[in-house]
C-alpha cells in the first residue's frame, strides 16, 4: 500500500480522537479531561476578577447614591409618576415593586416625606459621596475640621469615603516594609547563593524559608505584643503602633518572598560566569558583585517587584499593628490605616449592597489589579530572564 | 634565580595579604543571613516562652463554652476542630486539580505553546492575590453567587451564608499554586527512562502516568499537600467574611455551619480581649498551638522536598 496523503495525516477524526493506527477513546477523554481541569487556575483568576469586580459595579456606574438627604416628591403627586420613575425613586427592586399595591407605595412615600422632614439641613447632607471626585480628591464637610480635607469616615450621617488616608497608609507601611526587608533579603540571598558552602546552603535556604511558614497572624500578634513595645522603647515615638511598627512586621512577611525569589535568581546564573571570572584573579565577591549580581539584574528587580504585590496586599499583620485610625498624614510614626486593613476590619459590619460594602469591593479590586499587574511584571521579567541565561549557558 | 627568590614569587602570587573588601563584604552578606534567622529564633522563642505554661493537655482538650477569656477555664478544642475541618476539606478539593493540573502541564502540554504559558501564568498570578481579595472572592462568588443560587430566594439561607464549605473553597483556590507547583518539581526529578521503558513495553500513555509516573511523584505531591495544609492552616484573611465565628456553643455539626478557628482566635484574643493582661497566657498558648501546627508541617515538607531535590540531582 503506497502512502497516500490523505493516510499519512497525523490526526484524523473528530479533534484527533482517532489518533495514532489505533483508536483509543479512553486515552482521548482523560487527556481531555486533564486539559479541561487544568484549566482551572485560569479560571479562577478570572472569577475572581469578575465577581470582586461585579459587587463594586453599580458604584463605577454611578447608579449608587449615598447623600443622607434625597430630594422629596410629595405623597398627593404619585399618580403624576411613571410607574418606573416610581420604583427607582423608592429604591425597590422590579419584584419588590410588584408586590405592592398602591397603597402601600402611598404609605412608602409618607414615610419618605415624614424623613425628610428630619433630615439634616445640611450642605453636605444632598451630596452622593460615592462619586469620584470625593473618592480622590479633598473636600471640605461641613462637620469636620478644616485641615481634615481627606477623610474616610464610612459610619456617621455623612458618608465621607475618601480613599486618600488609606491609599497613602498602605503605601507608607510598603515603603518602610520594602527598606527594611529589600537589603536583608538580597544580602541573605547573596551570601547563600554565592559564598555558603554546598551543605551550609542546605541549610541556610530551607531555614530561611521556614520564615513564610510564620502565619500573618502570628506576625502580628507579635508585632502588636512584643514588637511595638520594644519599638516604642528604641525611638521614643509617640503612639505606640503605627505605620512604623507595621512595616516591620511587614517586611518579616516579605524576607521570605524577596529572599526565595532572588536566590533563584541568583542561582541560576551559569556557574562559569563564577569560574572565569575566579580565573582571572578576582575574588570571590568580586565575582559575586560585578558578575553574578549584574547578570541576575532582573531577577533581583522581579524579587523586589513580587515583594512590593506581598507587601501591599498583606491584611493580619497591618490590621493588628498600624493602629488603624484613617490620619491623612505622611508621618511614619502616626498610627494609620492600610486599604487591606479597611477591607478585613469594615466589611462584617457593612448593609449587605450598600454603598459601603459596595466601595469595600471597590479597593478590593483595585487592590487586585495593582497586585496582577505586579505579579504580572515580575513573571514576565523572570522568564526573559531565564530564557537569556539558558540561551547563553548553551 | 635562586629557590629563595622562586619561593617569594609563589607567595606573592599566592596571597595579596588581607583583603578588606572580601573580609567586609562576607561578613555583611552572612550578618545578614544570621539577622534574620535570628528574628525566626526569637519569635519562636518568645512564643514558646510565654506560652508554654498555659501550654497543657487540658488546654488543648477543653472546649471554649465556660469562658474562652477565662485562664483556668479556656480551651481550644473547638478552634482546633475548625481548623483541622476546614483543611481537611480544602485537601480533598484542592489536591486533585492541583495534581491533575501539574500532570498536563509537565506530561502533556507543550511548553512554549501559548496554552501553557497562559496556565503558567495564572497559576503565579494565584499564588500573588491578596489574601483579602480571596475572601471579598469567597464572599461574593461562593456565598452570594453559588450560594444563594442554591438556596434560590428561601427566607431561611441554608447555603447563602458563612459556611465551613464556603471557606473551604476559598482557601483550595488559594493554595492550588503550591499543590501545582510542588507536584510539578517532582515529576520533572522522574527520568525520562522510567517513563520511556513503561512506554516501550507497551503501555499507554495514561497507563504510564498512573501506575508509574505518579507514585514515584508521591514525595512531592505530599510536599505540595503538607504545604497547602500549612499555609492555610494559619490564613486568616480569607476566612473572616466565609466562615469564622467569633463564638459558638456547640462544634460545627455540616458543612453549612460557621466555625471557631485558631487564627481567627489569636486575631480576637489580641484586639478584642476585655482584658489583655489576664488573657495574655491563653493568647500565648493559643499561638504557640497554631504556630506547632503550621511549622510542623512546613518542616515536613521542607524535609520532604530536600530529599525529592537530592533524588533529582542523583538522577541527572
Amino acid at each position: 500500500m503506497t502512502n497516500t496523503p490523505a493516510n499519512a495525516k497525523r490526526t484524523v477524526g473528530w479533534m484527533g480522537i482517532h489518533r495514532g493506527h489505533q483508536a483509543r477513546p479512553l486515552e482521548w477523554l482523560a487527556e481531555k479531561f486533564i486539559f479541561l481541569v487544568s484549566l482551572t487556575a485560569i479560571l479562577m483568576v478570572f472569577l475572581i476578577f469578575v465577581f470582586v469586580a461585579r459587587e463594586a459595579l453599580p458604584l463605577v456606574l454611578g447608579k449608587m447614591n449615598s447623600a443622607a438627604a434625597r430630594p422629596v416628591i410629595a405623597a398627593k403627586e404619585m399618580d403624576k409618576l411613571k410607574p418606573e420613575e416610581l420604583r427607582t425613586y423608592l429604591g425597590l427592586t422590579a419584584a419588590e415593586f410588584k408586590q405592592l399595591d398602591k397603597e402601600a407605595l402611598q404609605a412608602l412615600m409618607e414615610v419618605r416625606e415624614e424623613e425628610a422632614k428630619e433630615a439634616p439641613k445640611d450642605k453636605d447632607a444632598t451630596l452622593n459621596t460615592t462619586e469620584w471626585r470625593y473618592l480622590f480628591q479633598p473636600h471640605q464637610w461641613s462637620d469636620s475640621r478644616p485641615e481634615d480635607r481627606y477623610v474616610w469616615q464610612p459610619i456617621g450621617r455623612i458618608h465621607k469615603y475618601n480613599l486618600m488616608p488609606l491609599i497613602i497608609g498602605s503605601l507608607k507601611t510598603t515603603a518602610v516594609a520594602l527598606l527594611f526587608s529589600v537589603p536583608l533579603a538580597l544580602a541573605a540571598a547573596l551570601y547563600v547563593s554565592q559564598l555558603a558552602s554546598p551543605t551550609m546552603k542546605e541549610w541556610l535556604k530551607p531555614a530561611i524559608e521556614l520564615l513564610s511558614g510564620v502565619p500573618s497572624v502570628v506576625l502580628g500578634f507579635f508585632a502588636l505584643m512584643v514588637l511595638a513595645s520594644f519599638l516604642q522603647g528604641v525611638f521614643g515615638y509617640q503612639s505606640r503602633l503605627n505605620a512604623f511598627v507595621a512595616g516591620i512586621a511587614l517586611g518579616l512577611a516579605v524576607i521570605p518572598v524577596v529572599f526565595s525569589i532572588a536566590e533563584d535568581a541568583l542561582t541560576s546564573v551559569p556557574r562559569a560566569y563564577t569560574q572565569a571570572a575566579l580565573a582571572l584573579g578576582a575574588s570571590k565577591w568580586q565575582a559575586a558583585w560585578q558578575i553574578v549580581l549584574p547578570a541576575a539584574a532582573p531577577g533581583v528587580f522581579a524579587a523586589v517587584v513580587l515583594g512590593f504585590g506581598r507587601a501591599i496586599g498583606e491584611t493580619m499583620v497591618v490590621l493588628m499593628a498600624s493602629g488603624n485610625a484613617s490620619i491623612m498624614s505622611f508621618s511614619l510614626f502616626d498610627s494609620t490605616r492600610s486599604i487591606t486593613a479597611t477591607i478585613a476590619a469594615e466589611l462584617a459590619e457593612a448593609v449587605f449592597g450598600g454603598h459601603h460594602y459596595r466601595i469595600l469591593f471597590l479597593i478590593g479590586a483595585m487592590l487586585f489589579v495593582v497586585t496582577f499587574l505586579t505579579n504580572l511584571a515580575g513573571d514576565l521579567i523572570m522568564h526573559r530572564l531565564k530564557g537569556r541565561l539558558e540561551g547563553k549557558a548553551k | 634565580m635562586t629557590a629563595t627568590d622562586a619561593k617569594a614569587s609563589r607567595l606573592d602570587f599566592r596571597s595579596r595579604g588581607f583583603d578588606f573588601a572580601s573580609f567586609a563584604f562576607t561578613g555583611i552578606t552572612g550578618l545578614a543571613t544570621l539577622f534574620i534567622l535570628a528574628i525566626l529564633a526569637i519569635i519562636i522563642a518568645n512564643i514558646v516562652w510565654h506560652g508554654w505554661g498555659t501550654f497543657s493537655w487540658r488546654f488543648l482538650t477543653g472546649s471554649a463554652d465556660q469562658d474562652m477569656f477565662d485562664v483556668n477555664k479556656a480551651g481550644v478544642l473547638p478552634m482546633v476542630i475548625g481548623t483541622a475541618l476546614r483543611v481537611l476539606v480544602m485537601t480533598i478539593v484542592v489536591v486533585p486539580v492541583g495534581v491533575i493540573t501539574a500532570v498536563y502541564l509537565t506530561e502533556y502540554a507543550h511548553s512554549t505553546a501559548l496554552t501553557t504559558r497562559v496556565i503558567r501564568g495564572a497559576v503565579n498570578n494565584l499564588a500573588g492575590v491578596p489574601s483579602i481579595v480571596f475572601g471579598l472572592f469567597g464572599l461574593g462568588f461562593f456565598i452570594s453567587f453559588i450560594g444563594r443560587g442554591l438556596d434560590g430566594g428561601a427566607a431561611e439561607p441554608l447555603w447563602g451564608k458563612p459556611a465551613i464549605v464556603w471557606a473551604s473553597l476559598t482557601l483550595s483556590v488559594m493554595t492550588l499554586p503550591l499543590v501545582i507547583v510542588a507536584t510539578e518539581e517532582s515529576l520533572r526529578a522522574i527520568t525520562p527512562g522510567l517513563r520511556e521503558a513503561s512506554l516501550a513495553l507497551g503501555a499507554t500513555k495514561l497507563e504510564t502516568i498512573i501506575k508509574i509516573v505518579l507514585p514515584e511523584a508521591l514525595p512531592g505531591i505530599l510536599t505540595g499537600g503538607i504545604l497547602a495544609v500549612g499555609r492555610a492552616g494559619g490564613e486568616v484573611a480569607p476566612i473572616l467574611f466565609t466562615g469564622a465565628a467569633y463564638y459558638m456553643r456547640d462544634l460545627p455539626h455540616s458543612l453549612t455551619d460557621q466555625f471557631m478557628d485558631l487564627g481567627y482566635h489569636v486575631f480576637i484574643l489580641s484586639t478584642q480581649s476585655p482584658d489583655i493582661e489576664k488573657t495574655r497566657p491563653i493568647l500565648f498558648a493559643t499561638v504557640l498551638a497554631l504556630l506547632l501546627l503550621t511549622l510542623s508541617l512546613n518542616l515536613v515538607a521542607v524535609i520532604v522536598r530536600a530529599r525529592v531535590r537530592k533524588r533529582m540531582r542523583a538522577s541527572h
